[in-house]
């Protein structure tokens, strides 16, 4: 019965982390799934977003703001403006003008944009640890007369607003005209174009909602964990592409159902086994996954054409 | 002219929000407390000058990629015409390299200590140039190589007593294999995902350096690795049993210097040797299909070459070059712990190769030197080294993607017109 406890406890916590795994992977996936390639410096502006969200909830503190609430509104909408503007900006001087050249150089200015981002935080802000006091505290407790299974009320925030996020999201690539022409440029960008859809527009478009919805999970995940520093958008970059190769790159439900296994995987890695190994297992977790089904689980077969 | 201003004003405005939300204020820790310190009026000016700088360029922006266009059908940067004679090429290389040979014995003693570090570096450089430049594949893990390559010595040495000279055969064979066994499940898919697993696996390897403590040391790392021997002549004061020392069988006096210009002259024929395998693989078969993989996947595949194997070939050399540098640097240092072999290390040594030119050795030698020096003498330079390879990164594929010094072929083109 503990043991069995333990074990949803880890499953809780996994979940939690691995929705706002899936609300980063999106960016990856849904980038990739128009111009084809790894925008390595979404990480970032997660991290970005994160800063944002402490200094609008410290600034506003002072300022003797104490609603929970609208802390939270005022957080989440500043953070969105800013992090779409930086992706906006980073699509423009780093991608845009290499969109034409082969992939390779497209890759290194991506990584290159990623170093950069990070460290103009870091001389900006510096590199120790920022914490806030978490807005939320509390949640349920059940379960047994040994082990008893916490389910914060933050835990059921994340779900439901990362819930929230997904849906509108697939509304709005499914029924809005901006959302077909999105799909449209997905499957053949030429095309669309031709059709008279601006595709530079479209392209913006989809990193400015990949910057929002990572500015959602930066919002989310600063307000869980309490903490940041200059270098969490890397590792986070890295385990949300991971979330989006496992769902399926392309494939927005490959990058939920993605987030939401790897989320799980290390949570379990970390209850289990040891929580240094957390990276180690889902790096491995994405080479296994390369090796045996490259188009991940929900994705379909890249087919080449000539 | 008006069609313009909106735009410019929204960059204006772009630039102001993006400069005020980051750089205008500051999250800092007075206690528990975490309070935002807005910025003095100076900051705020240098924002709004930055941005007026944008909404002026913004107006003139299509008069200025104009006059780029034209000068640059004008003049071309181009390779001194005494480096283009065959002839005269060998005897500049042959200078070079006798002049490089002179120097430990002329400079003081830590400046040869960085040269070694810089020919470690350059070393680096060519191996990733391999893989990045030549075959076209996106390594961003190959400090793992490098580490593995260090360990190898470090713990050949430490556990079983191993020499330099033993152990770093062994360790070109080590980091080949990690190479080639990374390399052979990633390599039939798409280069986007090299670069992300070779990231990951660059993260594996620090980690696992970091948790096996019984095996590793961990975080403290392993320390009082020897330097490399001349023929069994040891360069420390007092040799092990059954070993001569080496300013004993001279019959000269004891100077740790000796020391620091082997290894200097180590390097220095190591680096020399990894230029001349790259040289003259370039120049082989595999070498032509490496860039020609490069170049155009589909028509190498239908002239019959086998696309994965010639990247796993590309990938795994460039894989031992990189251990092979390992090796030499856990020689130099004596010391080595996961702390030397994070990802800015491959960040750095990916710098060095996109500055110098893809497939360019010569680029790739100038830009590690320049690379590496360059925070030696500005020390103060240093907090921005990182900012600032980024930069280069973004700004050279964006204006100049062929490098500062891009690799020259014959060729012959067709008159237009």
């Amino acid at each position: 019965m503990e043991a069995s406890l333990y074990f949803l406890q880890q499953v809780i916590n996994g979940l939690t982390i691995g929705s706002t795994y899936a609300l980063i992977a999106i960016g990856y996936t849904m980038v990739y799934g128009i111009i084809g390639m790894i925008n390595f410096a979404h990480g970032e502006i997660y991290m970005i977003s994160t800063y944002v969200v402490f200094i609008v909830i410290a600034g506003l503190s002072m300022l003797g703001i104490d609603s929970t609430v609208f802390l939270m509104a005022a957080a989440l909408l500043v953070a969105v403006i800013v992090a779409s503007a930086h992706a906006f900006a980073v699509e423009r001087v780093a991608y845009r003008p290499v969109r034409g050249s082969k992939r390779l150089i497209a890759l290194i200015s991506a990584i290159g944009m990623s170093i950069f981002l990070q460290n103009y935080i870091l001389l900006a802000q510096g590199s120790r640890d920022k914490a806030i006091a978490s807005l939320i505290p509390g949640g349920w407790q059940f379960g047994g007369d040994g082990f008893a299974v916490n389910l914060s009320y933050m835990q059921v925030i994340i779900f439901a607003v990362t819930l929230l996020s997904m849906t509108v999201l697939a509304l709005f690539i499914s029924r809005s005209r901006l959302g077909r022409a999105c799909r449209a440029c997905s499957q053949d960008r030429g095309m669309a174009n031709l059709l008279g859809i601006n595709t530079d527009l479209i392209i913006s478009m989809t990193f400015v909602i990949g910057a929002a919805l990572a500015a959602v999970a930066g919002l989310l995940l600063g307000m869980y964990y309490g903490v940041v520093n200059p270098y969490i958008g890397f590792l986070a970059g890295l385990k949300a592409f991971t979330a989006a190769v496992l769902g399926g790159i392309g494939s927005i439900p490959g990058a939920v159902l993605g987030g939401l296994i790897l989320g799980v995987a290390e949570a379990l890695t970390g209850a289990y086994l040891s929580t240094e190994y957390n990276d180690v297992v889902s790096f491995g977790l994405l080479i296994l996954i390369l090796l045996f089904r490259p188009w991940g689980i929900l994705g379909k077969p890249e087919v080449e054409k000539i | 002219m008006k069609g313009k201003l909106l735009p410019a004003f929204f960059a204006a405005g772009l630039t102001l929000l993006l400069g005020a939300s980051v750089l205008g204020v500051q999250l800092q820790s007075q206690g528990i407390e975490t309070v935002v310190v807005v910025h003095g009026p100076l900051t705020w000016l240098g924002l709004f000058a930055a941005a007026a700088v944008v909404f002026a360029y913004q107006l003139v922006k299509d008069r200025v990629q104009r006059v780029r266009q034209n000068a640059r059908q004008g003049s071309r940067f181009r390779l001194p015409a005494f480096l283009e004679n065959h002839a005269q090429r060998r005897l500049m290389i042959a200078l070079a390299i006798g002049a490089l040979l002179m120097f430990p014995f002329m400079a003081e003693r830590s400046a040869v200590d960085i040269a070694t570090l810089t020919l470690i570096y350059v070393m680096l450089g060519l191996g990733l140039n391999v893989v990045v430049g030549l075959a076209g594949l996106l390594d961003l893990g190959y400090v793992g190589f490098y580490a593995v390559g260090a360990y190898t010595y470090a713990l050949l040495n430490s556990y079983f007593g191993f020499s330099f000279w033993e152990a770093l055969p062994i360790a070109g064979g080590m980091t080949a294999l990690f190479g080639y066994l990374l390399g052979f499940p990633v390599l039939r898919l798409r280069g986007d995902y090299l670069a992300i697993v070779t990231l990951g696996f660059g993260e594996i390897i620090r980690i696992l350096l970091n948790n096996l403590t019984e095996i590793t040391g961990g975080p403290n790392g392993i320390a009082r690795i020897p330097e490399p021997s001349l023929f069994n002549l040891q360069f420390a004061r007092r040799a092990d049993e059954g070993y001569t020392s080496f300013h004993e069988f001279f019959g000269i006096a004891y100077d740790p210097t000796h020391k620091v210009i082997y290894l200097y002259i180590l390097a220095l024929l190591f680096a020399l040797a990894v230029a001349y395998i790259i040289y003259r693989l370039m120049r082989m078969p595999i070498g032509r299909a490496w860039e020609a993989l490069r170049e155009d996947d589909i028509a190498c595949r239908s002239l019959g070459l086998n696309p994965t194997g010639v990247k796993l070939s590309a990938f795994t050399i460039g894989a031992s070059f990189a251990g092979i540098a390992g090796s030499i640097f856990a020689a130099r240092q004596g010391f080595i712990s996961p702390l030397s072999f994070t990802f800015i290390e491959s960040a750095i040594v990916l710098a060095i190769v996109v500055l110098g030119g893809m497939g360019s050795q010569l680029g790739v030698v100038l830009a590690a030197v320049a690379m590496t020096l360059l925070p030696e003498i500005a020390r103060e330079f240093n907090e921005y080294r990182m900012l600032l390879f980024g930069l280069i990164m973004v700004l050279m594929m964006v204006w100049r993607p062929q490098g500062l010094l891009p690799l020259k072929r014959p060729q012959m083109e067709l008159k237009r017109g």
